[in-house]
């Protein structure tokens, strides 16, 4: 336990943890949303546009940040906003766009990379390494920035995500804005999603949205609790896995995800038990 | 002055018509019910009177004060509903929201409404329990208490019996006729020739074209509902 503590020391142990709750924070509340509206693979899809776009700021030495986020945010909407009515169905532009521009980025950053070892930058962005322990303190204000925002928009939000979520025929002939509503959210997944690829790598974005989601809902039973819980549970995996991944050096995203794992299957026999009595 | 007006309206997609020459009068108290077999075009209707399609041609007005965030809509069920982890209380609140505006949270008002409601339809019992483990007739009755949050004026319900028992059936339309009879105008969508020749006050039959518009007494020795009635009862 000292030794824990002891840890704290280290500015970069800080500034991972409050990132890492944060992102996590961010991801799950969204996580609901995104899986109760068969939306699940667009956090994956999204994310592979980042590294894409990632990719291209790399390529033009540019902050990543300042081109993943717009062209990430572009993405979104066009897989979200305009789906209903577009000529080729959700899963298949979340497919198509998604492989597109894994493709594109991998081949730019082969073109015209400086680097010597490209395959293991590739390997960071995609898994996220030891990214999130490198932070600066800039990094986490901006983290800390826009996960405030994202929990606002939540929270002054709420009932409105929860009947558009619930219904959206009935939302919108009742005169709620639900294209409005969908782009929101759209925007606020690829925000979240360009947050975390910090945390544990493109590839692994998808785990750290529909997990947490996923286990609430074997155990609660109204929208409230199951957002709350999940919440809960998201923000302790992201702790859990931070702190083990930092004392058996293992690495920080895929820990994270198996402690997600871990609390799933435990959510699942719980449900089970309650369920029986 | 009729609360709903449609006049000369054509409705379809993309330009090609499926429904032509619409021409009825929804009055204030009234208990419409719009009858045709699938694809006669009666869903893109009821659409349109939401507010969700534009005509192509005709005009549909709306009067006494009657906005597009008064109307009340049962829809059918769709696939996320089966297994929304949710509250009957959350998803009746729900019905609100159209009154909320930029208002965050509800007020203590339409928590009460909601709370009417769901006593009125006898759910407020298992207000507290999760909609995905409801019964279908009690899941559709928390529908409609939702709907009822969101009007005073007009309720529209799309096929409310759809995959519900006998007995459960006769009782969601008895409870329909009780709302109606309460002052609250109703447009029900349905294939159920049967149960629209009981229950409603007006009927209107399309099949791409208006078969028939009138009351009830009307249809029932009208032409169109022997022949659809013969069919029907050997069908059902």
């Amino acid at each position: 336990m000292n030794e824990l503590l002891s840890y704290f020391n280290y500015p970069f142990v800080r500034y991972a943890l409050i990132a890492g709750v944060l992102i996590a924070l961010c991801a799950a509340l969204l996580g609901v949303t995104l899986v109760l509206k068969r939306y699940s693979m667009i956090g994956d899809g999204l994310s592979h546009v980042a590294f894409g776009a990632m990719a291209i700021a790399t390529v033009c030495s540019m902050a990543p940040m300042t081109v993943a986020l717009p062209i990430t945010i572009a993405a979104a909407i066009i897989l979200l906003g305009i789906n209903s009515n577009s000529k080729i169905k959700g899963d298949a532009a979340i497919a198509m766009i998604s492989v597109g521009a894994l493709a594109l980025g991998y081949l730019l950053l082969n073109i015209f990379s400086a680097s010597s070892n490209v395959s293991g930058d590739v390997c960071t962005t995609l898994f996220g390494s030891t990214s999130i322990l490198t932070l600066s303190e800039s990094d986490v204000w901006l983290c800390a920035a826009l996960a405030v925002v994202v929990l606002l928009v939540f929270v002054i939000f709420y009932h409105k995500i929860f009947a558009v979520t619930f219904d959206e025929s009935f939302a919108s002939a009742t005169g709620t804005k639900t294209k409005a509503y969908n782009i929101l959210i759209a925007v606020v997944t690829a925000v979240v999603i360009v947050l975390a690829m910090n945390l544990v790598g493109a590839l692994l974005i998808s785990a750290l949205i529909i997990f947490p989601a996923l286990s609430a809902m074997r155990i609660f039973k109204s929208f409230l609790s199951v957002i709350i819980s999940s919440a809960v549970i998201s923000v302790l995996c992201a702790v859990s896995g931070i702190f083990v991944s930092i004392i058996y050096s293992t690495p920080v995203g895929s820990t994270i995800v198996a402690a997600n794992i871990v609390f799933f299957i435990l959510c699942t026999v719980i449900g089970k038990i309650t369920k029986k009595s | 002055m009729a609360l709903i007006n449609v006049s000369g309206v054509s409705l379809g997609y993309e330009g090609n018509p499926i429904v032509t020459d619409l021409d009825f009068k929804v009055e204030k108290g009234d208990y419409l019910c719009i009858v045709g077999e699938n694809g006669s075009g009666k869903s893109t209707l009821m659409k349109t009177l939401l507010g969700q399609k534009h005509v192509i041609k005709g005009k549909i007005e709306f009067s006494y004060g009657l906005h597009q965030n008064e109307i009340g809509y049962l829809p059918q069920q769709t696939e996320v509903q089966k297994d929304f982890p949710a509250s009957v209380r959350e998803i009746v609140l729900s019905g609100c929201i159209n009154s909320c505006g930029l208002r965050p949270f509800y007020s203590k008002t339409q928590k009460n409404l909601a709370a009417e409601n769901m006593k009125k339809l006898g759910i407020d019992d298992i207000a507290k329990n999760c909609y995905r483990e409801l019964s279908g007739g009690q899941q559709q009755r928390v529908l409609l208490a939702r709907a009822l949050c969101a009007t005073k004026k007009l309720l529209v319900l799309d096929e409310p019996v759809a995959g519900l028992d006998p007995i459960v059936t006769q009782n969601l339309y008895r409870l329909i006729s009780e709302i109606n009879r309460e002052g609250i105008t109703v447009i029900m969508v349905s294939h159920d020739i049967n149960a629209a020749a009981e229950y409603a006050s007006h009927i209107l039959h399309i099949s791409h074209k208006p078969l028939f518009f009138g009351t009830k007494e009307e249809y029932i020795k009208s032409d169109v509902y022997l022949s659809f009635a013969s069919k029907g009862g050997n069908e059902e």
